[in-house]
């Protein structure tokens, strides 16, 4: 098993290699001098100078490569060019909110795309089964920004002054204040990588209103994260129902099932212990491929809810040449699709002894 | 038997349908399928004729026939009183004929999703036709080129291309196109690998055939199939793409009548204007829907292991 793992994390190293290249090729090459586009105004010929000097933009480009190289491997993903602040704080900010909206997502995909699923297979060719993949063919194909700005309007403006009205922007409604966790527990003086975990934890709202037991703020950043989630989620969670389908029909016709069900075994049984156990395999691979797309529909569904998320703040940076910002979200954005899917191959091991043996 | 009794029994059988055939025979016996085409069969007939369809210039500003700015939709035979001009989905924030840009905008959305996959699948067929054939470093080196480029989310590394070229349409085509190689590449290289030693193959090279003329005739339409169902979807995903990055401006340049675009340039009038954001949405949504079904129905009619 050890041998396993091993062989799968060497298997990964190229790869984030190769990301690491190509993030750091973009940044090189995008066009517009970074230190006009920083310093505005103000740039002239001999302040761009030393800001190129401050930067190590005058240095040739291989010697950037490995300093960048040295600077991702001691944490430091550099100063955004343009708020003047290390990114690793912009991310510590930023990236709760989209991680939190993400697990959301995932979890809505997951729960109903499984559910759908398991309903769909069996009753098998019924009209519920018609039914479910025909919304399951609708939901791969609505644009994550079309579905979001239509729930937004059903849920804001169609359901307004019902119960099920929910707000379609920002992450806390007016009156309400997020405490950091930090502030809450007294813990101002501490510094390091816990202090930075917990303001990471801090800006996942609902997560911080729970440990504060809040309730209020609680179940209002919930309501908040509603549209974006299901809109996020809309898309993993009709891929993941055809995968259910498809690989729950495969197994419940292999022998093994009929033997379940001929010694007398409970069809409840015979689904879940048995059948659902094999059927899960496929299921994890692709869970794990959605993660890459979450991320990336971070970008659109921030746009449309007004969520100050890593999504938004890249477009921002795009939009702005701010390249260290571009260079690291693509960078951490990449790096974390594929350490989960490095993952879900390790957990492939776990699931089915088979795959370790082959490999 | 001798071979004249063999070939006179063969003769009696009743004759084979071909390939196609037989795969045209299933596909319309798919349920997906057929809506698939359907679907798709007005879209195309819809680009064609835009002309004629579109009652104004899809570019056309109407303020100066006295028109305003976000004027509602207007149907006479819905009830809409006939003094007022006829807009079957309303005026966009240039005054222009929402119902007319998204009749037009079906040519943009079919030119992007052939371009971007035809672009694909002819780089992805070179790449995986020789790492496939070639086999060891070569193999190696663009294989894990491939790698690093489905280890971005499709959507990012488009956005990233994007910036680097500069905004505008043929720029994201380019990008998405550059973002779906891998999958096709993917494809062609397992499909020669599964035939190259084949003794079909070797035949062919002890006749003396050239290496060219063995990936090219022999092998590469083994990996048909695939590639036509692969590309099918690759269309969906190309078309939803380009509207994502014309939705966040770096697509489509105005005044193209793109569907992304106007739905991007119209998402702050959700409240005030909502037809802005469904006429166009619905329409982007039909067509993915349209190439999703049709490239499933596929699948299932050219794959022989599923044959009845």
């Amino acid at each position: 098993m050890i041998g396993f793992i091993a062989r799968r994390v060497l298997l990964a190293v190229p790869v984030l290699l190769g990301i690491v290249f190509v993030t750091f090729a973009i940044a090189r090459l995008l066009p517009g001098d970074p230190c006009i586009v920083a310093l505005g105004e103000h740039a002239n010929r001999d302040v761009c100078a030393a800001f190129r000097q401050r930067h190590g933009l005058d240095k040739p480009i291989p010697v950037q490569f490995v300093t960048y190289l040295g600077e991702i491997a001691s944490g430091d993903l550099g100063t955004s060019l343009r708020f003047g602040r290390p990114v690793t704080d912009l991310m510590v900010e930023r990236l709760p909110t989209t991680v939190e909206l993400s697990l959301y997502a995932l979890l809505f995909a997951c729960f109903f795309g499984i559910l759908l699923g398991l309903v769909s297979a069996l009753r098998h060719n019924s009209a519920v089964d018609v039914g479910t993949m025909l919304l399951a063919n609708l939901g791969v194909s609505i644009p994550v920004f079309v579905l979001g700005l239509a729930l937004a309007w059903v849920f804001a403006i169609g359901l307004k002054g019902t119960p099920l009205a929910l707000p379609p922007s920002g992450r806390l409604s007016s009156g309400l204040t997020m405490v950091p966790l930090v502030q809450h527990w007294h813990l101002e003086d501490m510094t390091g990588p816990l202090r930075v975990l917990v303001d990471f934890v801090s800006n996942m709202y609902t997560v911080n209103s729970a440990l504060r037991l809040d309730g209020r703020t609680f179940v209002d950043s919930l309501r908040h994260m509603i549209l974006p989630a299901v809109a996020l989620g809309t898309i993993p969670m009709a891929i993941i129902a055809r995968i259910t389908r498809s690989s729950l029909l495969d197994v419940l016709g292999l022998d093994y099932t009929r033997t379940a069900r001929a010694k007398g075994l409970r069809e409840r049984l015979v689904v879940f212990r048995h059948a659902m156990r094999n059927a899960m395999l496929p299921l994890v691979t692709i869970i794990g491929l959605q993660v890459g797309g979450l991320l990336a529909g971070a970008i659109l569904t921030e746009t449309i809810f007004n969520l100050t998320g890593v999504g938004r703040t890249f477009f921002v940076a795009i939009t702005s040449r701010d390249y260290t910002v571009v260079q690291a979200f693509t960078l951490v954005i990449a790096v974390g699709y594929v350490l989960v899917n490095l993952l879900v191959d390790i957990s492939y091991g776990f699931l089915d002894p088979r795959v370790r043996v082959s490999q | 038997m001798t071979a004249q009794a063999l070939v006179a029994r063969a003769t009696e059988l009743p004759a084979a349908r071909g390939v196609v055939a037989d795969a045209a025979a299933n596909l319309l016996r798919n349920r997906s399928a057929i809506v698939g085409l359907v679907i798709l069969g007005s879209l195309f007939s819809i680009a064609v004729a835009a002309q004629v369809i579109a009652p104004f210039d899809p570019t056309r500003s109407l303020l100066d026939v006295g028109e305003k700015i976000y004027t509602p939709p207007c149907i006479h035979a819905l009830g809409c009183p006939a003094a007022q001009p006829e807009h079957f989905a309303g005026l966009d924030q240039n005054a222009r004929d929402e119902f007319s840009r998204v009749i037009f905008g079906s040519r943009i959305s079919l030119f992007i999703g052939f371009t971007t996959v035809g672009f694909a699948v002819v780089l992805g067929v070179i790449f995986g036709a020789v790492s496939g054939y070639a086999g060891g470093w070569t193999d190696n080196g663009i294989m894990r080129v491939m790698d690093v480029l489905l280890a971005f989310p499709s959507l990012l590394l488009a956005i990233a291309i994007v910036t680097l070229l500069g905004p505008g349409l043929n720029n994201a085509l380019i990008a998405i196109g550059v973002t779906q190689i891998p999958i096709y590449a993917r494809v062609v290289r397992a499909s020669v690998i599964s035939v190259k030693e084949l003794d079909f193959v070797t035949a062919e090279r002890a006749l003396g055939a050239s290496s060219f003329r063995i990936l090219f005739r022999r092998i590469l339409p083994n990996s048909l199939t695939p590639l036509i169902v692969q590309g099918t979807l690759g269309i969906a995903t190309a078309v939803l793409d380009a509207a994502a990055l014309s939705f966040i401006g770096l697509g489509a340049q105005p005044p193209a009548a793109e569907w992304g675009r106007m739905i991007g340039d119209a998402k702050d009038q959700i409240f005030t204007s909502p037809n802005l954001i469904f006429v166009p949405g619905v329409a982007l949504s039909l067509t993915v829907l349209g190439f999703n079904l049709l490239g499933d129905g596929l699948r299932d009619a050219l794959d022989p292991r599923l044959n009845r």
